[in-house]
């Protein structure tokens, strides 16, 4: 489904990507994780083209994202993104934030493209929220209808780049509860975040970074029983000891 | 002070009248041009294509460095030129202050555009929108909002910047109350009503952008 392979990315002679290959499969749950600045949130925006790379290729489905002249706005609409900061447009209310690119990129009508919104708001609990505008609605929720906003594109696949870390901790079990329904039901995911409680629980793989290479990939009760790298031996000290 | 006769301002008022529905007409529709251009031409400058960004810019500093006034004689002697016949001076006037206030205006909407977060084209980006998708829905509507206050500033100046233009022979609500000032020989009456007309409409222009501030700020 997603085929990384071999890329490289520098922001002017910095090196932020360094050689990285991996895969996911369909269906496939991979959560990379490492700490901070090792890449992994360029890697993930790598994948639906965000950030252009100067080396190596990604195909999603079959067709290569990093290609000269690739249609990169046909490719987004088929794989969901969420955000740290959860980035709703504050100026629209929740349908709307829904409805939006279904109008203008899918050219559902306004009619079907609302009641799409409203069952998937209705899936993520938030229902009675649907005419509020984001400033009114907490974090979790916002977060949560980001997700929604992403699964209103029926998309193939869903990156999530650290969906968890601009919220409060009471707010971060509403936002993996749902994330975790939807590895359930089978959805591709690449997931960057460090709660590795929901990495132990649904990833069928961890990928590991450091300094913009991926210094591990291997399937998720491996990684943590016993991980290979000084690195990552270390990394998982620190964030599971505290 | 006994003989100031503050009638002639009653007697003339629907001929200032005239006057200032030209000014204000005018000030309304280069407020509307200059922000579609300004516009225009700031999207121009952070599209990211060298050859169009520069383009824009050197109009912007090259209108930002001449006088108004200037601007004002050669529409109103350049535009008949180019086109092969005369448009009238109201026209005139109106192509340049919407090409002058464009340059001022595409940097007010410069500013309210870096102020929309990366965050939210990526978002958009992420969904398929695409490039003028992305500005029309999600990042022109939160700059627009963003520097209201700031527009409506520069309408305010603007509006007084209109009293510029007598240079081509039009009737403005400055240039009524001089005539009147000067045909019925009652200069500081007129020129003393002209200015609080003009504070009138200027401090209710600041007062409607303090309460904008404020409702923003909440």
């Amino acid at each position: 489904m997603i085929d990384i392979h071999n890329i490289s990315k520098w922001y002017g002679e910095f090196r932020v990507l360094t050689d990285c290959t991996t895969k996911v499969s369909k269906g496939e749950v991979v959560v990379v994780c490492g700490p901070s600045g090792s890449g992994k949130s360029t890697l993930i925006k790598c994948v639906n083209g965000l950030e252009p790379i100067q080396q190596g290729q990604i195909h999603v489905d079959g067709a290569e994202v990093t290609a000269k002249g690739a249609d990169l706005t046909a490719l987004r609409s088929r794989i969901g993104m969420v955000f740290q900061h959860f980035e709703l447009y504050p100026h629209m209310s929740v349908l709307e934030n829904l409805c939006l690119a279904q109008e203008k990129v899918l050219k559902r009508s306004r009619t079907e493209a609302e009641e799409r919104a409203r069952a998937l708001l209705a899936r993520v609990g938030m229902s009675e929220h649907s005419t509020k505008y984001p400033s009114q609605l907490s974090g979790g929720q916002q977060q949560r209808i980001a997700i929604a906003r992403s699964l209103a594109m029926d998309p193939i696949a869903m990156l999530f780049d650290e969906p968890t870390s601009a919220l409060d901790p009471e707010m971060i079990k509403e936002v993996l509860d749902v994330m975790v329904e939807l590895a359930q039901e089978g959805m591709t995911m690449m997931v960057v975040t460090h709660e590795m409680g929901f990495a132990r629980k649904v990833a069928d793989r961890v990928i590991f970074m450091d300094v913009g290479a991926i210094v591990e990939d291997r399937p998720t009760a491996d990684f943590f029983d016993n991980p290979e790298s000084e690195r990552a031996k270390d990394f998982l000290s620190k964030i599971l000891n505290h | 002070m006994a003989d100031f006769d503050f009638n002639v301002v009653w007697s003339s008022l629907p001929f200032l009248w005239e006057g200032l529905q030209l000014s204000l007409w005018l000030t309304f529709l280069s407020i509307i041009g200059g922000i579609v251009l300004g516009t225009l031409l700031a999207l121009a400058r952070l599209s990211g294509i060298a050859p169009l960004a520069l383009l824009a810019a050197t109009y912007v500093n090259l209108l930002r460095s001449v006088p108004l006034i200037l601007v004002i004689f050669w529409f109103f002697f350049l535009v008949p030129l180019v086109i092969g016949r005369p448009i009238g001076s109201f026209y005139s006037a109106l192509i340049a202050f919407v090409m002058f206030e464009a340059a001022y205006y595409s940097e007010i909407m410069r500013a309210g555009i870096q102020s929309v977060r990366k965050g939210q084209v990526h978002a958009g980006q992420s969904t398929g929108l695409g490039y003028w998708q992305i500005q029309r829905y999600i990042v022109l509507p939160q700059a627009f909002r963003n520097m209201i206050p700031i527009l409506v500033t520069q309408g305010i100046i603007l509006f007084q910047d209109t009293s510029l233009v007598f240079v081509v022979s039009l009737r403005d609500f400055m240039t009524a109350s001089s005539i009147v000032a000067r045909t019925e020989g009652r200069l500081v009456e007129m020129y003393l009503f002209a200015a609080v007309v003009y504070f009138i409409i200027c401090f209710s222009g600041s007062m409607l952008v303090r309460s904008l501030k404020n409702r923003m700020a909440t």
